[in-house]
């Protein structure tokens, strides 16, 4: 299915979690941080919260800043 | 006698926070958190770069200080209000320095959008800490609906311009209870202990450390301004006079 995924245009299996997502995306899962479709996923629920059909998501981690 | 920052019901020595952007190496900025001897530090968080992210953990690891995330770039209530409560997913914290802007030439802040995003924040159980405007009624506006502190700029981000309006930060200090952090502006150790001796209760440098020629050593000056300034604050100036006052008595003088 595809979906969007920090801005790009992504196909991913059906049935992939937003922790399945998670740990394609990022060696070190620590401080990071998934909104789907504007809201937050957090940590606790990633594997348990499976991404759909045109979803939108952000996955996010530690920048240096401020 | 003790003379600690109590912030968000947290106790500080250190009255310096660091800002993390713009140092030219994460070895860099290592050395700059140590040399300030800060005890707080921002960070942010932006769109996974796999290459990138790493280093940055390893750093903020062994450098053991709090990390307060910050709402950069958001220029909405809505927005920042989101961002917020991812950083509070990715760093465990409800901490966050809350900045809301509303054009990205200047990076001043939206006092409307921010005073918005604070309520909602302080009302979900944030720890809030308002970038704002070096404006005495937005302040109080601020520290009216929960925040734990008011951080007002002396000049915009970046700019290294100083405090451009002392008269309003002294006004600020009086104008709330909750401590006052100057953030934004400063450029070099001067700036930094002026803001101390105007009754702020800590400030938060980026770039006058990040992008001096030496952060390292900047970041030792900042330290030193920082204590300086708070030193002469409790100490208390001597009233500025028109005319001199001799030090050395007239009394006894002889005849020459």
């Amino acid at each position: 299915m595809k979906i969007t995924v920090n801005g790009s245009a992504t196909e991913v299996a059906a049935g992939t979690s937003v922790g399945d997502l998670v740990r394609q995306r990022v060696d070190d899962r620590r401080r990071v941080a998934v909104a789907r479709n504007g809201e937050v996923v957090p940590r606790a629920e990633w594997d348990s919260t499976p991404l759909e059909e045109a979803d939108t998501v952000e996955v996010l981690a530690p920048v240096a800043g401020g | 006698m003790d003379d600690s920052l109590v912030l968000g019901g947290e106790t500080f020595t250190s009255r310096l926070l660091l800002g993390t952007g713009g140092a030219p190496s994460l070895e860099a900025l290592e050395r700059a958190i140590v040399a300030s001897g800060t005890q707080v530090v921002t960070v942010a968080l932006r769109r996974v770069e796999a290459s990138t992210t790493g280093a940055l953990q390893s750093v903020l690891d062994r450098c053991q200080v709090k990390l307060l995330p910050n709402t950069a770039g958001c220029m909405t209530a809505r927005e920042a209000v989101t961002t917020a409560k991812l950083a509070r997913d990715a760093f465990e914290t409800d901490w966050v320095k809350l900045e809301v802007i509303g054009d990205d030439r200047t990076l001043l802040p939206d006092p409307v959008e921010l005073v918005e995003a604070a309520e909602r924040l302080v009302t979900d159980g944030f720890t809030v800490l308002p970038y704002t405007n070096d404006d005495p009624i937005t302040a109080r506006r601020l520290a009216d609906v929960g925040c734990a502190a008011v951080m007002p700029l002396g000049s915009p981000i970046g700019s290294g311009l100083g405090i451009r309006n002392p008269h309003n930060i002294a006004l600020i200090r009086e104008a709330v209870t909750v401590p006052v952090i100057l953030d934004a502006g400063i450029g070099t150790a001067s700036d930094a202990a002026l803001a101390m001796e105007l009754g702020c209760d800590a400030v938060l440098i980026a770039s006058a450390v990040t992008r001096a020629r030496d952060p390292e050593l900047m970041a030792t000056a900042m330290r030193d301004a920082v204590a300086a300034g708070r030193a002469a604050y409790r100490a208390g100036r001597i009233p500025r006079r028109w005319h001199a006052e001799a030090s050395t008595q007239f009394e006894g003088m002889p005849s020459l």
